[in-house]
């Protein structure tokens, strides 16, 4: 007689001790309303019955002042760029996962940083701008009065970005390749939204922003007057990264996680909710415009432990070719 | 006697200048002590020390030169709609930053009507990007708060001394040396100090408009140290520099204020007897040409929100929600904090010191420095909006206190005598003479704290996340996923809210002021 009702304590012991809770540290923008967060979110909690919660804020300055006590289980929103500092740190776990089937334009190694999705950075340009460039040099010739407008390196990921790739392109004459295009930056912002607000409001000719931007203007306003310069030498990669924690009190559920990444159910909801394209998803899931998308043939891309050794010095060098 | 009210209001000060002590120099010393040492800092950091010098000290002084103009203007006025066009006039000073580029962009942009209409007439284009543009936004921001504190000083010239110089058939000139010169060398001291200091922190304006290296700001390097270079050592000494900046500010201020003594007067209207004529042509043509260098950019970013208003969601509804609560409790605990404080000053000096901190300190370093000392003990989210209430009635204190400590000073050399004599003490003589006499300055105190709160985004973006949103940082998520329409709406919503608290508390406290 006792017996299913002590089967039914056990169940319901179990089921207690099933519904955990996986926390990930995500960017705002990852986990807000309007990014893939919630859908995520949605997907990984049918299977794992557990609870996802995301955490938001500047992910890898928060994990690093928390250090090993971090309630963190898994990081997601990190760049390339801050990968070989976020390495170093020693908080990260191996990510156990086959990258060598990912749908990226270059080859992964990395066996700790995980991509979940990447994009070129480039110039957005609209009708306003009648030869748009070609390449990187074809941008420094441009008429000075064309007006553009980066982003601070020191305090956005694109910025550092298109300071690295000024760096790779140019070298030693980055300080010559910033001097040139000095005359026709507007101005440098903090942000993203900052610089990206001025495009629209008609004030800049062009942006520094990402080859999949135009999607959210063709797929959300039905707008096609946005295009992204591409560059015949291709553009410089970006790519955001996911790590688990070495300290997680999850190991099991925070592995399920960094499984769930490059499975469907994650990287379908990256087009819509990151605008940017996912790092593993055959073309023809991908929605339409997205599939004929102007993207470079080539991609630019700077490996972790180059672009630590080289950011302070190209930082620098944009310093100073912009204060002349 | 009312030495019996003392000792309680000076231990309160001293608790208020404790926490305000520990929010601010108690946070660098968590980062300090975090960080295990101290960096050096480079050829960056000094670059932007100075960028950040001269443009404080250049916005400081044209916001304060302009200010005395406008303030007496509104002072010796009377006209409909005076208490609105006072109110808005205050909008800059509270904005979001972000909502502030917005408008200063469609205004002096390139597209923007200025330069429209300057190219219809054929003449040169002015831009508001670079170090201009910079001193631009810092003018945009703080003229009306030197407006505010300038017009507090005249309101605080009894009647009574006007109708005097008038029976004594005194013209402006004369009014202007006799009463005006003494009570602007009190005030414009001060006044340049908190502008000057809160243009030393200045960090997204500088960035948004100035942009690039050649208008980098100290708190941008402190930005950089902490949140790209993970650097606690230099981010700890990056805000030392900038304590020790505000610090030699505050002692200029004090060797060059000399307070102005006025005997008791009865809190009513300025009314003026000199002043008629060109005058009254002068003093409108400086009301209107303030009024649309400061309402024009609002009225832009007005415009360009209606259309996303009705389309915006639920979470910007909440979000907003989640700002007045903070906003108000942010606001009553920065009376609480302020009000003993402006009692306990005799002379003001320590007051002065301990509240001009605040706009002193980083507020990356101290929301870093809350974080490492709190994020064992409780979860951040948890606290985020706590905290945020926390740290805004600090930040916004310098300001109470720059309305309150001259009318609290007022007071004990009027009202406070007879109080005195009555023998009125404790709980009385706050309701019956403190809080009445006070009043004016308390509700432009509260809306002020309340305003600044809401708009508020650099403390709660260490400690938020997605259920604990305020409307500003709402209102970046919306720009960062490309709905620039819904966010135009948010930030109409917020510009909304910010003036309707700041209108309810001023308003509130100059009732029956005649204002």
């Amino acid at each position: 007689m006792k017996t299913p009702l002590i089967a039914a304590g056990f169940a319901l012991v179990a089921s207690m001790a099933t519904a955990e809770t996986l926390t990930v540290y995500a960017p705002d923008y990852f986990a807000s309303e309007w990014g893939p967060g919630p859908a995520i979110k949605t997907a990984f909690e049918a299977e794992c019955s557990c609870e996802l919660e995301f955490v938001t804020g500047d992910v890898l300055p928060r994990i690093l002042l928390e250090g090993a006590r971090s309630e963190a289980d898994v990081a997601i929103g990190l760049s390339q760029d801050e990968m070989a500092r976020a390495a170093a740190s020693g908080l990260f776990a191996a990510h156990g996962q086959d990258v060598s089937t990912l749908t990226m334009p270059v080859s992964w190694e990395d066996d700790t940083f995980l991509p979940f999705d990447w994009s070129h950075l480039a110039f957005i340009y609209d009708q306003r701008t009648e030869t748009p460039p070609t390449s990187f040099e074809a941008l420094l010739a441009m008429p000075d009065d064309t007006r553009i407008v980066i982003q601070d390196p020191r305090a956005s990921a694109a910025g550092l970005a298109l300071v690295m790739w000024v760096e790779e392109l140019y070298g030693d004459k980055a300080g010559e390749a910033w001097a040139r295009l000095a005359p026709k930056i507007l101005t440098v912002t903090k942000g993203w939204s900052e610089a990206y607000g001025m495009f629209t409001e008609g004030e800049a000719d062009m942006v520094l922003s990402y080859t999949t931007s135009p999607a959210y203007h063709i797929m959300a306003e039905g707008d096609e007057s946005k295009k992204a310069a591409i560059f015949e030498e291709g553009n410089y990669l970006y790519v955001e990264l996911a790590a688990q924690l070495v300290g997680t009190d999850q190991p099991d559920l925070a592995q399920r996680f960094m499984d769930f990444i490059l499975s469907d159910g994650f990287q379908t909801a990256i087009p819509e909710g990151n605008w940017s394209f996912p790092a593993k998803l055959d073309a023809e899931k991908l929605p339409e415009t997205f599939r004929t998308l102007p993207v470079p043939d080539k991609a630019l891309y700077v490996d972790a432990e180059t672009a630590e050794a080289m950011r302070d010095e190209a930082i620098e060098t944009w310093r100073q070719g912009l204060s002349q | 006697m009312a030495a019996g009210s003392q000792p309680v209001t000076r231990s309160l000060a001293a608790l208020a200048a404790a926490l305000v002590l520990a929010v601010t120099l108690g946070t660098l010393a968590a980062v300090a002590w975090r960080a295990e040492g101290f960096a050096g800092v480079g050829p960056a950091a000094r670059d932007a020390l100075w960028f950040t010098l001269w443009q404080a000290v250049v916005s400081a002084s044209l916001s304060v030169i302009l200010a005395v103009p406008v303030a007496r203007a509104l002072a010796r006025r009377r006209f409909r709609g005076r208490g609105a066009v006072i109110t808005l006039m205050g909008a800059p000073f509270i904005l979001p930053t972000i909502v502030a580029v917005l408008g200063l962009v469609a205004v002096f942009g390139r597209s923007g009507v200025v330069n429209v209409a300057l190219r219809a007439l054929g003449l040169p284009e002015v831009s508001p990007y670079g170090a201009q543009g910079v001193i631009l936004a810092h003018v945009f921001f703080n003229l009306p708060l030197a407006v505010r504190l300038v017009l507090q000083g005249w309101l605080s010239i009894p009647a009574e001394r006007f109708r005097l110089a008038a029976s004594l058939g005194m013209e402006a000139g004369a009014v202007q040396r006799a009463l005006e010169w003494p009570m602007l060398r009190s005030v414009l001291p001060g006044a340049w100090l908190l502008i000057f200091a809160l243009c030393l922190t200045s960090f997204a304006v500088a960035l948004a408009l100035g942009g690039g290296p050649g208008a980098t700001t100290v708190e941008l390097a402190i930005y950089q140290a902490f949140r790209f270079d993970y650097d606690l050592g230099a981010a700890s000494v990056l805000g030392l520099v900038q304590f020790a900046l505000a610090g030699v500010a505050a002692a200029l201020a004090w060797g060059l204020a000399r307070p102005a003594v006025f005997a008791g007067g009865l809190g009513g209207v300025v009314r003026r007897w000199d002043g008629g004529g060109w005058l009254r042509l002068q003093d409108a043509t400086v009301i209107a040409l303030a009024a649309l260098f400061l309402l024009a950019p609002l009225l832009a970013v007005g415009l360009r929100g209606v259309a996303g208003l009705a389309e915006m969601p639920a979470a910007v509804w909440w979000a907003a929600l989640r700002s007045i609560l903070v906003a108000l409790a942010s606001a009553a605990l920065c009376l609480a904090l302020a009000l003993p404080m402006a009692l306990a000053a005799r002379r003001g000096l320590w007051v002065q010191l301990v509240g001009v901190l605040p706009i002193a300190a980083s507020p990356l370093v101290i929301g870093t420095g809350l974080f490492i000392l709190s994020y064992r003990w409780v979860r951040p989210d948890e606290i985020a909006l706590a905290v945020t209430a926390l740290v805004n009635a600090v930040l916004a204190l310098p300001f109470a206190l720059a309305a309150l400590v001259p009318a609290a000073r007022e007071m004990r050399a009027g009202s406070g005598r007879l109080a005195d004599s009555l023998g009125m003490s404790g709980w009385a003589r706050m309701r019956l003479v403190t809080l009445p006499v006070l009043r004016r300055p308390i509700g432009f105190a509260l809306g002020l704290a309340a305003a600044l709160s809401m708009g508020d985004l650099g403390v709660i973006a260490l400690f938020a996340d997605g259920d604990t949103a305020t409307l500003p940082l709402q209102l970046y998520r919306l720009m960062a996923s490309y709905r620039i329409d819904q966010a135009a709406g948010a930030a109409l919503l917020l510009l909304a809210l910010s003036l309707a608290l700041f209108w309810g508390f001023d308003r509130g406290g100059r009732a029956n002021a005649g204002a």
